[in-house]
């Protein structure tokens, strides 16, 4: 079985990856009974036994419940209180001993500007990039070296980041750029949280094109995802938990935005509902590589079928379904019901209209009692709706998996790569264009060492041609499907 | 003589379960049909070719299961045991810890290089226990990776290290609306590395049997191991014990030559395809009596008009009557889409076989013109029934059933290559 291992890097990587840890373990803790560590745990965990003095082995099977399963995750951030936060667990202590650095901003020990200095970071990308890339660049090294080592086989590092910030973009992508040079064979899934148009932070474009550019460069496959709609899916979910349509209740464990029953009781916090979805994604995405299933799909053909060109590596994920009712048995047109909804613009985590473009590749994780005859009954029937490029006229990639999530029967992800992200993209570049030409707040970014100028266009030029990419793409979309001449054997 | 099966691949393993478990639950049936003797012998062959004896007497499949991740194969080895009937040999099996991530590339190029030597030597274990070695039974997809890729690897070596036993490659045709987006790239790739060393491909295409899960069996969900039973139930008609003559009353001995002998004729054309009749649900089984006259007719069309299940055949398709000399006929009967065949090989099995009529398969016009029927056309009787149908027969053949889909096939990965 392979392992992965996940980095969070800055204040939304962190608490993103705190709510994926939980549900992770939910997930487990319902489909492993006995508390045996077995192969489905070891993809996220490491088994180990703390009574042992010393370094502590790795015992590869054995009760978890007299153990500690340590986690495979790094976690980087200039906030320390963060870290703590996560850290205060009662019932399993699952979190001890993580692989974890904590970045002390500077070496300055005044209380005063160590509190401005961290806001400074959180903002500037630039100080998360140059500066402190560079200064703990050895012991990220270290960190990340020891996680693999304890890896029986490496498949994948999941990297969890905002764009907006300052630590998670700055810093997470120089550690992208760190991973591809340190472990050039091991894929690089990243999850990036995309700035909405109500930002907190003013710089947010600024920092989201300069990762653009790394994240263009270096990740192997990128799963982006904005704020807005995941507060969309909020809402819609509430409405329909607090309007009691039908009268039928919403099953309460089978919200997708729900922790309960997670091994901590966390006080729930405003962003914990969003940092479910998201968490819930990365579940979805690696269940059938953990999991058993009669069609399974690992990690690594999620890149090799979903990125015909390796520039064009961005993923509109949508997840459904939200909740599930109290309805035992499901109808199959409630089957039916999920897969048309993971078509619609309201289940997407991303901006966009998918239905408008060109679809490039399409990819449906499906989890529960759900058999081929059920997909292919969908596919064909959501196919004439949908538009695929010339080339690739049946281009699905399937998969089964048959432990459904906790609390729902089945559920399903789609993965589509569709030009669609080109208007998010153009958004953000009009963003950075608009404080660009006016360069404003652009001395803090120069002030920083290593930082020039030039950054910035080689940044836009690189966004550009992405954009450039994905219209023509887009020209071909209406095109008759033109019928190249075959080779010809020669006799 | 005894057959070795190499599964390889998630699809793989999951037919190959199946077929053994088909196979060994037809060998115990008791509605074989046929006097005590009769079937003990039955049993005792189908034994000798597909299993070998262990001291408590759990039989013990012969087979080398393959794969690049564990989660399939620990699941087919502990399904095997928990029917109690029969099981996988302990260390019969070779896996990895990754995947193959659906390239063929990786599964040729780099997994089967690199894990050559353990994979030979699990084969030739399994070899060295048979008394007599009859061939290979090799149990591939041809749209992943570990299958695809690693099956054309293996075929090829077994191709250097055992030249003189045979090879029949049994690959799975994927749906035409994709399971992988880059199916027909690794299609093309195994199909030409197989062409070259394999001894017969017998293909079964994951439309067709998806069809005939729905239409024949009437299963609402079908879901994999649905398609895979239905696979199995083809393959087990095909592969259990049959008379070697029409007179003698001793099974044959070599099943993979004798198929070959008779289905593949020149080596440029080895593709075969199984079609069977009758093929229904076990409700609608108990209501349904059967003629051979009935069922070799059906059997004859579906063979002309290339369908591939007893529902919705086109019955206007016929053969041209004087023959298909005249160019003339050979267009109208090109519009019809008829299916000329190479050769073709009829099992029968269940009860008054002696009494079912075959001439309507000997007719010239079915066959090409540098071979002539009695040649291209045989037939083998068996009277034990197989697996609860009281008659069943099926077709064996190497025609042109493949040409459309294969050119499909072909054209979309031009297609995709090209832009």
């Amino acid at each position: 079985m392979t392992q992965s291992v996940v980095v969070q890097v800055g204040q939304c990587g962190n608490q993103i990856g705190c709510c994926f840890w939980d549900l992770a373990l939910r997930e487990h803790a319902a489909v492993n009974q006995k508390g045996i560590y077995d192969e489905a745990i070891s993809s996220f965990f490491r088994n180990v036994d703390t009574r042992v003095i010393g370094d502590g082995g790795s015992i590869s099977k054995g009760k978890i419940c007299s153990l500690k399963a340590r986690v495979r995750y790094i976690s980087l951030d200039s906030y320390i209180t963060l870290i703590f936060d996560c850290n205060r667990k009662e019932s399993l202590n699952v979190m001890e001993g993580i692989e974890m650095l904590r970045i002390r901003p500077g070496i300055r020990t005044n209380k005063k500007m160590q509190g401005i200095l961290k806001i400074l970071v959180l903002i500037f990308r630039a100080v998360g990039h140059r500066v402190f890339g560079s200064l703990y660049q050895d012991q990220i090294l270290e960190k990340l070296r020891k996680s693999a080592e304890h890896c029986d086989s490496l498949q994948c590092f999941f990297i969890i980041h905002s764009m907006g910030g300052g630590t998670g973009s700055g810093l997470g992508t120089f550690l992208l750029k760190m991973l591809e040079d340190e472990f050039p064979e091991v894929c690089r899934f990243v999850t990036s949280i995309y700035p909405s148009g109500e930002d907190d932070v003013i710089t947010s474009p600024y920092n989201s094109i300069l990762a653009m550019k790394e994240l263009n460069e270096h990740a192997d496959c990128v799963l982006p995802i904005d704020n807005q709609s995941l507060f969309d899916i909020i809402s819609k979910i509430d409405l329909m938990v607090n309007s009691g349509k039908l009268g039928t209740t919403v099953k309460p464990k089978s919200l997708v935005t729900s922790s309960s029953g997670a091994l901590k009781t966390r006080h729930k916090k405003p962003f914990d509902a969003m940092n479910n979805i998201v968490a819930n994604l990365l579940l979805n995405l690696t269940s059938s590589a953990r999991f058993e299933g009669s069609l399974n799909m690992d990690l690594n053909e999620i890149s090799m079928n979903l990125v015909p060109f390796p520039q064009l590596h961005y993923l509109v994920s949508s997840l459904t379904p939200l909740y599930t009712l109290t309805d035992v048995n499901i109808p199959p047109r409630r089957l039916d019901q999920m897969f048309s909804d993971a078509f619609s613009k309201d289940h997407q985590l991303l901006r966009a209209d998918p239905k408008h473009s060109l679809y490039l590749a399409c990819a449906l994780m499906v989890r529960g009692n759900v058999q081929i005859s059920d997909v292919r009954r969908n596919i064909e029937r959501l196919k004439p709706s949908l538009q695929f490029v010339s080339w690739n006229q049946e281009g699905w990639k399937t998969s089964l998996c048959s432990i459904p999530p906790v609390g729902h029967s089945h559920s399903l992800l789609a993965l589509a790569n569709n030009t669609c992200v080109k208007p998010t993209f153009m958004e953000l570049k009009e963003r950075f264009m608009r404080l660009y030409k006016k360069k404003a707040h652009l001395h803090h970014y120069l002030q920083v060492e290593g930082m020039e100028e030039s950054c910035f266009t080689e940044a836009v030029s690189s966004l550009s041609a992405l954009i450039q990419e994905y219209n023509q793409l887009d020209a071909t979309k209406n095109m008759p499907v033109q019928d190249l001449p075959r080779l010809s054997i020669a006799m | 003589m005894s057959i070795v099966t190499v599964q390889l691949g998630q699809c793989g393993n999951q037919i190959g379960f199946e077929v053994f478990d088909a196979l060994l639950s037809d060998s115990h049936s008791s509605q074989g049909l046929c006097c005590k003797r009769e079937n003990e012998a039955y049993q005792a062959s189908c034994k000798e070719r597909f299993f070998s004896e262990e001291e408590n007497g759990v039989p013990i499949a012969r087979a080398v299961l393959v794969d690049m991740e564990p989660k399939v194969i620990s699941q087919t080895l502990s399904k095997a045991a928990q029917s109690g009937r029969w099981k996988y040999g302990q260390h019969a099996c070779f896996c990895q810890k990754q995947g193959s991530g659906n390239n063929w590339a990786y599964g040729y190029s780099v997994h089967g290089p690199r894990h050559e030597e353990s994979i030979m030597n699990l084969i030739r274990k399994e070899v060295e226990k048979c008394d007599s070695f009859s061939g290979f039974f090799i149990i591939m997809s041809m749209a992943g990776g570990t299958g695809s890729g690693i099956g054309a690897f293996v075929t090829q070596n077994l191709q250097d290290q055992y030249s003189n036993s045979l090879k029949m490659n049994q690959i799975i045709w994927p749906y035409g609306t994709g399971e992988v987006i880059v199916q027909n790239y690794n299609s093309i790739l195994t199909l030409s590395h197989l062409y070259r060393s394999s001894d017969a491909l017998l293909v079964h295409e994951n439309d067709a049997v998806h069809k005939i899960c729905a239409k024949l069996m009437n299963i609402k969900q079908i879901s994999f191991s649905d398609i895979n039973q239905v696979l199995a139930h083809q393959l087990g008609s095909v592969f259990q014990p049959t008379y070697s003559a029409e007179s003698s009353f001793h099974y044959r001995r070599n099943p993979l030559g004798d198929l070959m002998e008779h289905l593949v004729p020149h080596p440029e054309f080895k593709m075969l395809s199984i079609r069977n009749v009758p093929h229904m649900s076990e409700n609608s089984l108990a209501y349904s009596t059967f003629t051979w006259a009935g069922l070799l007719k059906h059997l004859r069309q579906m063979l002309i008009s290339n369908a591939k299940m007893e529902e919705g055949i086109d019955w206007h398709v016929r053969p041209s009557l004087s023959g298909p000399s005249s160019l003339g006929k050979m267009s109208l009967n090109k519009d019809l889409h008829f299916n000329t065949s190479i050769a073709n090989l009829v099992i029968l099995r269940g009860k008054d076989v002696q009494s079912a009529d075959v001439e309507g398969f000997k007719d010239p016009a079915l066959y090409t013109s540098w071979l002539e029927p009695v040649n291209a056309f045989n037939v083998w009787k068996t009277q034990r029934a197989f697996s609860k149908y009281e008659k069943s027969a099926v077709l064996v053949s190497n025609s042109q059933f493949l040409v459309k889909p294969l050119d499909m096939i072909v054209g979309k990965a031009w297609n995709m290559f090209a832009s």
